[in-house]
């Protein structure tokens, strides 16, 4: 296609680079040349996080080591909240935009918030029977966890339900944008009602109530769980635009498609 | 470090169960997102060398 012969296009200069990183053959390159980086900063952050946590926070006073389930559980939990909100968001700007490339980065990323929403209940429950006598309570915060959980599995499903990846696209955007008010929900339950569930540790308005050591193996793990989910949401996005691009000239360029 | 020998580190003061099954699950579950992740990408790099294979005398490889 003699592509030079057309007028050149009257926009900013800003614009149109925001425009190219949406199209799925820029970004692919820019996402692989990310994920090592990032791949290397979850599994050195997780490493100091564990050793931390592990081997030099102190034995708390009150709940002795059974506490120490604290340096996955909050960050899976954190992510599982943050994740969705992400998803949401690109799920929500592919609807309004209609890019794809946005609609996909939402895909990508409800396996891995699936997966921070069922650690958070897991290691919830192995931290509730040593410290409130039961695995589970139907109370507001856990409850709408499990909601969240429900939330992203049922994302899943009806994508792959739905064979056209447009409608898919849709259908996933419309779900997610309606389970959004879940997020603040989980969030706020633990003021909004009376919970078994603690209420926040670390807040940004005051001391936190943890010492230092416990403080700074959470915040490592918080640092490690979040450049994880970046990372594997970007790994994913990057295998779902080759499923969805395969008769593209671009993609068949790629040197690791080469026989 | 808080551990005077690696027996005690591994009863985490009596909460071992509690403790190694939250870290254990979680390893657990990442690792079978790890290898799901590089799974997928395999078959999604060969299915396009099938693809690519099948037709590949109709693609403009000079632009």
């Amino acid at each position: 296609m003699p592509t030079s012969a057309l007028p050149p296009l009257a926009q900013p200069a800003q614009r149109q680079r925001w425009r190219r990183l949406a199209a799925p053959q820029a970004f692919y390159p820019l996402a692989g040349r990310l994920l090592p980086g990032l791949w290397a900063l979850a599994g050195g952050l997780a490493a100091a996080g564990l050793a931390v946590g592990l081997l030099l926070a102190p034995t708390d006073f009150q709940q002795g080591d059974a506490y120490r389930i604290i340096f996955i559980h909050v960050p899976a939990a954190w992510m599982s909240m943050v994740v969705y909100l992400a998803m949401a968001f690109w799920a929500g700007l592919g609807l309004v935009l209609n890019t794809r490339l946005s609609s996909m980065m939402a895909s990508a990323l409800a396996p891995t918030g699936a997966l921070m929403t069922f650690v958070a209940l897991w290691t919830g429950a192995l931290w509730g029977k040593p410290t409130w006598g039961t695995w589970w309570v139907w109370d507001a915060r856990l409850t709408s966890e499990l909601l969240l959980l429900f939330l992203y599995l049922g994302f899943m499903a009806l994508q792959a339900a739905t064979d056209d990846p447009r409608r898919a696209d849709r259908a996933g955007a419309i779900l997610a944008l309606v389970g959004v008010v879940n997020v603040p929900v989980i969030y706020f339950s633990v003021r909004w009602w009376n919970t078994l569930h603690q209420g926040a540790t670390v807040s940004a308005t005051r001391a936190p109530s943890m010492a230092s050591s416990m403080l700074l193996g959470m915040l490592l793990m918080v640092a490690a769980f979040w450049a994880y989910s970046v990372a594997a949401a970007l790994h994913r996005v990057r295998s779902l635009i080759l499923e969805r691009e395969k008769s593209a000239d671009w993609a068949a360029r790629l040197p690791e498609v080469q026989p | 470090m808080i551990w005077n020998s690696l027996a005690e580190f591994a009863d985490m003061g009596g909460y071992a169960l509690y403790v190694w099954g939250a870290y254990g699950m979680t390893a657990v579950v990442v690792g079978w997102e790890l290898l799901s992740l590089v799974q997928r990408r395999r078959r999604a790099t060969d299915e396009l060398r099938d693809w690519q294979a099948f037709d590949g005398d109709d693609h403009d490889t000079a632009a």
